[in-house]
């Protein structure tokens, strides 16, 4: 029974993982035209095989939680996300073949580039807090995407909050 | 998945005589442009219509006339009621009357082959002399590229400068959720895409000889710096390193960018070369330096950097590798942002906070003093014409992005505005030819 059971789960783990490596319709948009498409090259390809995956959807699981908010002008990951980080943290050390990626966003005030760089601190610094609770620094790619992708459109204060966060997004979702 | 479409064709860069004939459909509505205020000291002139241009599907002096208009240092003469197409017909008294200084003259004539063959003269009204003379055969398609040369004709005549009415710019048009990097005309017409994608493109700079746009992209979930050809349309990527790639400048041969790249930590400038290779770490700080912008020598970079706390604009060596060796350039206000370097070389235009509100503002590097050119609320992206009379920016009319110009001094302001679509990230090209 336990040999079944057994066998059970890794079908349903290996059926997550051929999902995880469908190409996504964003991968294909990749390529301008036929032609180009050869000359893109050098793209990480890595997913979550192997993973737990379903921990990280299980709206139960803490680690179904992706977002980080910050304070205006500042990029300290705040105590009340110190859980979180360290679950997604300890998730990345106990699954050493899964890898995230961190994009971090900022309002729309002043210079998109500006606003970039701002996003990317943002990303570095829950980067940090992950390597610092035993992930491995090849699990984590830290990137922004500083004014460019905003969650909430207003101008109020509560949007701008909402747009102020980083983002985890696991390798293959 | 979305395709992409490369309409962009290249003219001839030397005369239009020898246009190829192309024909493309804008994508979007052309842009209008709005003129506040102006100089003080214009050129009053006078546009007679050329002969038979009503029969045209484009009036020339139309073109001619916008063009002089919006560049502030021009007064047009009213004359509408005029028929007058030879210098032996001109009675100088009539345009002495009216105040005009100077004169423009000229025919248009259809030719059997569907060209066009426009004579135009410009006129000195005082001395009763002829400045300039100019006959030129143009296909149907291309009578707006002859305007905007006559007009670069003129003005440099009449003020000495170069003229910039045959550029071209560069900007993002978002629309809806699809975003288009397109080139236009400097006036905004002729608009065509190079790119269109789903997600946000950031950042677009000229080559230095205009067949080249470099630009970041979103579209791999993260911002990686693509250089794309307008000639052949060929693309490719230039950075791509793990972490975040932006904000390109090109060196000016042409041959290096400086980018922006997380791979080491932070936010660093990097040289390398145009085909993605020669990697060579630029800045040095614990803080984020971005933005960077060449000498027009190609020497040095100015670039925002916030290792004093707050973003400022800095300059350093490109050689040099030293750490510590960055000047700091601006010093009134806590952020000042997005530096470009004029092409004489002498100043900088840049974004400074004041308050709550984001302007153009110019500095120059032999007196220091900061001179502030705009009163809006969000401006963003400022870049000097190719003759440094203008520059060109990116600001919001009712939470609409759209592209504006102001003039050196501050005293002519122009909008060009999109029905639709919001408007941002412009970059004004070289010129077409050398000087």
């Amino acid at each position: 029974m336990k040999k079944v059971l057994g066998i059970l789960i890794i079908s349903l783990l290996s059926a997550c993982a051929s999902q995880t490596t469908q190409p996504t319709a964003e991968v294909e948009d990749r390529s301008i035209n036929a032609g180009d498409a050869a000359g893109e090259g050098n793209v990480n390809t890595i997913d979550s095989n192997g993973a737990n995956f379903h921990q990280l959807q299980d709206p139960n699981s803490i680690l179904s939680k992706r977002s980080v908010y910050y304070d205006f002008d500042s990029y300290n990951v705040k105590d009340e996300y110190r859980e979180l980080v360290s679950a997604h943290a300890n998730f990345l050390r106990d699954n050493s073949n899964a890898q995230v990626l961190l994009q971090g966003n900022t309002d729309e005030r002043g210079s998109r580039e500006y606003n970039l760089a701002l996003g990317q601190r943002r990303a570095d610094s829950v980067k940090n807090m992950m390597t610092l609770t035993g992930a491995r620094d090849e699990q984590i790619e830290a990137v922004s995407l500083g004014e460019e992708k905003p969650r909430a459109m207003d101008n109020d204060e509560s949007s701008l909050g909402e747009n102020r966060r980083t983002d985890i997004i696991y390798r293959g979702e | 998945m979305f395709a992409i479409s490369i309409y962009l064709h290249r003219f001839s860069r030397w005369f239009f005589i020898y246009l190829l004939c192309v024909t493309n459909t804008p994508l979007y509505a052309a842009l209008d442009i709005e003129i506040f205020g102006g100089g003080a000291t214009r050129i009053p002139i006078a546009i007679v219509p050329f002969e038979a241009e009503d029969k045209l599907k484009q009036s020339v002096t139309a073109i001619v006339a916008a063009d002089l208009q919006r560049s502030g240092l021009f007064k047009l003469i009213d004359s509408a009621d005029f028929a007058l197409y030879e210098p032996a017909d001109i009675v100088y008294t009539d345009w002495t009357n009216r105040g005009a200084n100077a004169l423009v003259i000229g025919r248009t004539k259809m030719m059997p082959d569907g060209q066009v063959e426009i004579r135009f003269r410009l006129m000195d009204v005082a001395k009763k002399l002829q400045l300039e003379n100019m006959v030129a055969l143009v296909p149907v398609t291309q009578l707006r590229v002859a305007a905007h040369r006559i007009a670069d004709i003129i003005y440099e005549a009449l003020t000495g400068d170069v003229g910039v009415f045959s550029t071209r710019i560069a900007y993002v048009i978002k629309n809806g959720q699809k975003y288009a990097l397109q080139v236009a005309d400097a006036d905004g017409h002729n608009a065509q895409s190079v790119i269109e994608y789903s997600e946000p493109i950031i950042s677009p700079a000229w080559s230095p000889d205009g067949n080249q746009l470099a630009y970041v992209s979103f579209e791999n979930k993260k911002p990686v710096v693509y250089i794309q050809a307008l000639t052949t349309q060929g693309r490719k990527v230039v950075a791509n390193f793990k972490g975040s790639n932006s904000a390109p400048a090109w060196s000016p041969d042409g041959k290096k960018l400086a980018v922006v790249l997380t791979v080491q930590g932070g936010s660093q400038i990097f040289l390398i070369n145009a085909d993605g290779s020669g990697l060579q770490r630029l800045s040095n700080s614990s803080g984020i330096d971005t933005e960077p912008s060449f000498s027009p020598d190609g020497r040095s970079i100015i670039f925002t950097s916030d290792r004093g706390g707050s973003p400022q604009v800095y300059r350093m060596p490109v050689t040099g590798t030293a750490t510590g060796s960055a000047e700091r350039l601006t010093f009134e206000g806590n952020y000042n942002v997005s530096p470009h370097f004029s092409r004489d070389g002498t100043q900088f235009t840049f974004i400074h906070r004041n308050n709550s509100k984001f302007n153009v503002a110019v500095q120059d590097f032999a007196t220091r003093q900061m001179q502030l050119l705009t009163k809006s609320q969000f401006d963003e992206s400022p870049s000097f014409a190719p003759n440094d009379k203008m520059i060109l920016y990116a600001t919001k009319i009712r939470g609409r992005g759209i592209l504006s110009a102001v003039s050196r001094d501050g005293q002519t302001r122009q909008q060009l505005s999109v029905q639709v679509g919001d408007i941002r990230e412009p970059a004004w090209g070289p010129l077409p030819r050398k000087k």
